[in-house]
């Protein structure tokens, strides 16, 4: 299971952005996965709730946004929704396309909370 | 702490422009950051940083993965006999437990770095290039990275390989590029091991596994091989032989799926 690895990847990057801004409290986390990332969304959730305590995304939501696998022909200038192991033109059924979506596995979006605000908004 | 964090949502949100990208802003305080961040920035990095290292020292990387016991280890040391009084070879070992396949290669006069990745189930570019260190990569001409055993997790770590190479074994499945597709789609060769055993194993069929990697919009040769039998590992030496003169003419050679991260030079 390399969800979890992954998950740790995604919380330094997680980190980076709050520290930039500079924020001590993650809210949400918004990710976009494709299925031919090699990324299992059920599995990286469970990693999530695992990996995230004790990291400034403790109490984060994790939103994932799937991506669906789309494929591009050229001869045909069409897009096809695909399956991932069946990368082939829905017209032509030529296997010589090229993958428009579906491989992602990106960090989109993070709501920051900062502390001062924090404490005004709760006192 | 969740619910006492203060952190729900208001009405209101402002975008604002600033150095760090766009964010917008809620009246409640919270910031949102577009990020557009690949999740796996920070080995992709590294993975260009060992690519680097590999591309100034003119060193082709091929990175071998497989399901555990495919051959991936056989076939490096009939590899080593065939080529080794050609090539400065070294191997880069992945293995969750022992350092048996190290020892093997070192039997062969080459020389074998073994990483044990105890719960790991892929090796990752910081782990590359922390055995890399122990190599001199000025006095070598091929580095193999023999990866984990495993058709799933190593297929989404760049390791600043040149090309992945995947080996499925004639007593496998010929579905397996059909079942694990994000591996095989990434493979710049595949080679069909043990063709040997394919009189015994005749479910295999060669024309239909290559059927399901053309599935997969992938172009890549495949090569049906044995560390057996010598005249089936030709066209595998034929296709090292090639990258090997092509690195050292100065092409920049790329694995086929490579995130733009990786692609640059650090």
């Amino acid at each position: 299971m390399h969800e979890m690895a992954i998950c740790q990847s995604l919380l330094s990057e997680v980190g980076r952005v709050a520290v930039a801004h500079p924020a001590t409290v993650v809210t949400r986390v918004v990710i976009a996965v494709g299925p031919l990332s090699g990324v299992e969304t059920a599995q990286l959730e469970r990693a999530f709730d695992l990996a995230r305590q004790g990291t400034v995304a403790e109490c984060a939501v994790l939103e994932i946004e799937r991506t669906p696998v789309v494929i591009w022909c050229d001869p045909c200038g069409i897009e096809s929704p695909v399956a991932a192991n069946k990368l082939v033109c829905g017209r032509c059924g030529s296997w010589r396309v090229t993958v428009k979506s579906g491989d992602d596995l990106l960090l989109k979006r993070v709501s920051l909370v900062d502390a001062p605000q924090q404490q005004s908004a709760s006192g | 702490m969740c619910k006492d964090c203060g952190c729900s949502a208001g009405p209101g949100k402002v975008e604002v422009h600033d150095a760090t990208g766009v964010i917008s802003r809620k009246s409640s305080g919270e910031i949102s950051v577009d990020v557009l961040q690949n999740i796996l920035h920070q080995n992709d990095h590294a993975a260009a940083h060992n690519r680097h290292h590999f591309d100034s020292h003119g060193v082709l990387a091929v990175n071998l993965m497989s399901s555990p016991g495919s051959g991936k280890t056989r076939l490096l040391e009939e590899t080593i006999e065939a080529i080794g009084d050609r090539y400065r070879i070294a191997v880069v070992e992945g293995d969750l437990e022992t350092e048996n396949d190290a020892l093997r290669i070192r039997a062969k006069g080459v020389p074998a770095i073994q990483i044990t990745t105890g719960q790991t189930c892929h090796l990752d570019a910081h782990m590359v290039h922390d055995a890399l260190h122990a190599l001199d990569l000025a006095t070598l001409d091929i580095v193999f990275i023999e990866n984990v055993g495993n058709l799933v997790c190593p297929a989404s770590f760049d390791l600043g390989q040149h090309a992945n190479v995947t080996l499925l074994s004639v007593a496998e499945g010929d579905d397996k590029p059909a079942k694990y597709p994000v591996m095989f789609r990434a493979s710049d060769l595949v080679l069909f091991s043990k063709s040997d055993l394919l009189p015994v194993f005749d479910d295999f069929s060669p024309a239909r596994a290559e059927g399901f990697v053309r599935a997969l919009a992938n172009d890549a040769d495949v090569f049906a091989v044995s560390a057996r039998q010598p005249d089936l590992l030709a066209p595998w030496l034929d296709w090292l032989d090639a990258r090997v003169l092509s690195l050292r003419a100065g092409t920049v050679m790329r694995p086929r799926m490579v995130r733009p991260d990786a692609a640059v030079a650090p």
